[in-house]
């Protein structure tokens, strides 16, 4: 469980990127944090895992109190993916890469080589085990990122932008990788500005605008609400837009799902003829 | 005309065991908003860099076939030679902007190619003012947003100003509302200017309106090549797995179930949405 | 966003910033070599209060004081060696004209980081890459600077990312003996050399897609031109220079102990 309660943080510019931000994530949520870049989403994960510390507030992690332990205590619980996997792959080998965290955290040896096949197997990268993640492609690089912070299983998962520069194939394994971990109960977390792939997933989206929590709810409400996506720069996804358009037609508004879509104008279009 | 004649390219990087482009022959013709997609590794972005001879210039590696670009030959030729005609706009931002200020950004070309000061001050701000950032231009491009800094970024290849722009994913670090904005200012290059355009893109929701023509590559073929609106509703594209603009995959699901939307596809939401207010208003 | 923030140069306008930089760096110069001419005590005091004017002119008290109070370490350090030294080497006493020739030593590495700070304050890099064009360094070289300035908050940033990456994953920086904290920073030391290369290689390609190269007499958008301003500041340095030749040649300065006392 994640605790944050008025939460506000300052950089050492005196840049106040975090003001008075209250939210509970429960154990087994997913959640997406949207909003410009800038409006604060990577500064209110960073504390989730210990990495930032709040100027004021307080920020408890399963009803601990992030300023009293370690960031190295908290990513064991809660894993952090970053944005550009080239920020964190160093290793000659990928199962070395995957292995690092694994000792850190101080895993016996056969617990450590075991998690490394299953962590490899789970995101389909068992056949580079030996390879040098340099030479691998940017979409396998990220997976293996990725793979790399699993492979502990942390209790949360905090995806930092997990869509950009990946192709539509890719987004949609990354969703059935997400929903796969939400059956594991897993708390997911992304930070993201791809509405399309929030709108397909449709989380718990949690709306971020110049450091403050601007909205809070059901990912169909939120992001088929103009007026309020407008503030934050972000758009209405694709089926929402069209239904926005047609709501003088008495069709619903809220609906951001293509087959939801699909069965609403079928019958519409039926009930017409 | 064509303005880009490529005849049977293949292409292997150094130290590579598959070509990253394979036998190749593509016409782009003068004035035409071409958009080019497919999975990633596909070879889009090896392609972008044949356009402006980076390859076989800056990157070595086994070039076998032909390509002219405004009746160069792109190997005989030195980039900064093709840099007049073809103008390169690369995926991130912050790695092709270099300067302390954006006017001294955008000028760069200029100043590399001898302009003098006069002709570069003109041409820097009618470039800037193209893209809409005239008034940022004392700025540092540090300081400025990622839709800002892929504005500059444009600017700076407008500025020497070329007949065709190769923009290889330029809105993939960037919000959706940046994004539009982008495609509206090279949408504005292509039927104002008469720039030709070659457009690499995930995005084909908010691209494909914009384009005479979609390319979509797979393992370093060229498999699609044709008007947008009978590409995305084909079979085989559907196949490749792109991201196909939801209103399309909405218009041929609901075809295919028997609606009679006798229209023709949509290639977007607004296109969809103004299709179906008529059949709505039409039955009433 | 970041702490990283000090290394960017502030873009200000002010009869300061406008002057040309060869001619601040003249003036520079100047007070270098009449510091380095003179070790008594009022010339050094002279010398101090010099760039006081412009540092009030171009607005930039803080930074300066905040540079002086970087240099203080540094300057008690030679002031202790200065009185250790005089109090050993004449005999275990220590009269005022020590202490005062002490204090004249400190003052004079004072008056050194205080004038190049003005300079460094108040001259964009932008202006000095221009500069070094202009006295005909090649172009490669002033690029290469400017292209330094611009990146290093860059990879500063990057770094701090690198580094916070890492920490997610366990990474314990501070934990180990003095080897093993050293091996700590590899995992941050290979993705920063690697994402560097990267960077560099993408940064080439945008440069040889601008027409990087193409000609040998390359122009450019901005020219420094020499205004009343800098003739001024030339002037200013010149006299400052020739007075301090001719006192060093012909006039004894006292020392002030010498008049007070």
């Amino acid at each position: 469980m994640i605790e944050v309660e008025n939460v506000s943080f300052s950089y050492p510019n005196n840049i106040e990127a975090l003001k008075d931000a209250s939210l509970l994530i429960n154990d087994g949520e997913f959640v997406a944090i949207m909003g410009q870049n800038g409006a604060g989403k990577t500064t209110l994960v960073k504390h989730f895992n210990g990495l930032l510390k709040p100027s004021k507030g307080i920020v408890r992690i399963d009803h601990v109190e992030t300023t009293k332990t370690s960031v190295a205590a908290l990513a064991k619980d809660s894993g952090f993916v970053f944005q550009n996997p080239d920020h964190q792959l160093f290793s000659e080998t990928v199962e070395e890469e995957i292995a690092f965290a694994l000792k850190n955290f101080g895993f016996e040896k056969d617990i450590i080589e075991k998690r490394i096949t299953w962590s490899l197997n789970l995101l389909g990268l068992s056949q580079y085990r030996k390879t040098s993640p340099f030479l691998l492609s940017g979409g396998e690089r990220k997976r293996v990122a990725l793979a790399s912070v699993l492979a502990w299983n942390p209790k949360t998962l905090i995806l930092d932008e997990p869509t950009i520069g990946q192709d539509h194939r890719q987004k949609e394994n990354l969703r059935q990788f997400i929903i796969q971990m939400q059956t594991q109960k897993k708390t997911v977390v992304i930070v993201t500005h791809d509405v399309e792939f929030v709108a397909e997933c449709n989380p718990r989206v949690l709306l971020m605008k110049d450091g403050t929590i601007v909205a809070d709810g059901e990912g169909k409400e939120i992001l088929t609400n103009p007026e309020l996506l407008n503030q934050s720069s972000i758009v209405l996804p694709q089926i929402a837009k069209i239904f926005h358009s047609l709501s003088s037609y008495g069709l619903p508004k809220n609906v951001i799902d293509l087959y939801e879509a699909k069965n609403i104008l079928l019958k519409v279009l039926e009930e017409r003829k | 005309m064509s303005i880009i004649e490529i005849e049977n390219l293949t292409y292997t990087y150094p130290g590579g065991k598959k070509p990253s482009i394979d036998d190749i022959s593509l016409k782009v013709n003068k004035g035409e908003f071409v958009l080019i997609t497919g999975p990633s590794g596909c070879g889009k972005t090896t392609l972008c860099r044949c356009f402006n001879g980076l390859i076989p210039n800056f990157y070595q590696g086994e070039l076998k076939g032909e390509i002219t670009v405004k009746g160069l030959k792109t190997s005989s030729k030195q980039t900064y030679e093709l840099a007049k005609y073809v103008g390169l706009v690369f995926q991130n931002p912050e790695n092709q902007l270099f300067a302390l200020s954006i006017e001294k950004d955008v000028a760069f070309g200029l100043e590399n190619l001898g302009v003098n000061r006069k002709d570069i001050r003109k041409r820097v701000d009618w470039a800037l003012k193209q893209v809409g950032i005239y008034d940022l231009r004392e700025r540092s491009p540090h300081e400025v947003s990622g839709g800002q800094q892929q504005r500059v970024a444009i600017a700076s290849v407008l500025a020497m100003r070329p007949e065709l722009i190769v923009l290889d994913e330029p809105t993939s670090f960037l919000d959706p509302l940046s994004a539009e904005k982008i495609f509206k200012v090279i949408h504005e290059l292509n039927t104002k200017l008469g720039i030709t355009v070659v457009l690499v893109e995930h995005r084909l929701d908010l691209t494909a309106r914009y384009s005479d023509r979609i390319i979509i590559m797979d393992k370093g073929k060229i498999c699609q090549d044709g008007k947008p609106r009978k590409i995305l509703i084909s079979e085989e594209t559907r196949l490749l797995g792109v991201g196909i603009p939801k209103a399309t995959l909405l218009y041929h699901m609901l075809t295919k179930d028997g609606c009679n939307l006798d229209n023709s596809i949509p290639l977007s939401s607004e296109e969809l949405a103004s299709f179906l207010k008529e059949s709505l208003e039409t039955h009433d | 966003m970041s702490v990283f923030d000090g290394l960017k140069f502030r873009k200000v306008y002010s009869p300061i910033h406008n002057l040309d930089p060869r001619m601040k760096f003249v003036y520079v110069c100047v007070v270098f070599v009449v510091a380095i001419l003179f070790n008594q005590l009022l010339v050094l005091l002279a010398l101090f209060l010099m760039p006081i004017p412009f540092v009030l002119v171009a607005g930039v008290q803080k930074e300066w004081l905040r540079s002086l109070r970087g240099a203080a370490f540094l300057a008690t350090f030679i002031f202790i060696v200065n009185i250790a030294s005089n109090y050993f080497t004449s005999g275990y006493v220590l009269a005022i004209i020590d202490v005062e020739s002490a204090i004249a030593m400190t003052l004079r590495f004072v008056v050194l980081v205080a004038s190049f700070s003005v300079f460094f304050l108040t001259t964009s890099p932008d202006h000095l890459g221009l500069a070094l064009e202009q006295i005909h360094i090649p172009y490669e070289f002033a690029f290469a600077f400017t292209t330094a300035v611009r990146f290093v908050p860059v990879l500063a940033e990057e770094a701090q990312t690198i580094m916070d990456a890492q920490k997610a994953r366990g990474l314990e920086l501070e934990k180990g003996g003095f080897l093993k904290r050293i091996r700590n920073y590899i995992p941050i030391l290979i993705p920063l050399i690697v994402s560097a290369i990267r960077r560099s290689l993408e940064l080439a390609e945008a440069m040889e897609s601008r027409a990087w190269g193409a000609t040998k007499n390359r122009t450019n958008l901005y020219e420094l031109r020499l205004h009343r301003g800098d003739f001024i500041l030339l002037a200013i340095s010149l006299l400052v220079l020739t007075v301090a030749i001719y006192l060093r040649l012909y006039v004894s300065v006292p020392m002030i102990s010498q008049i007070m006392f």
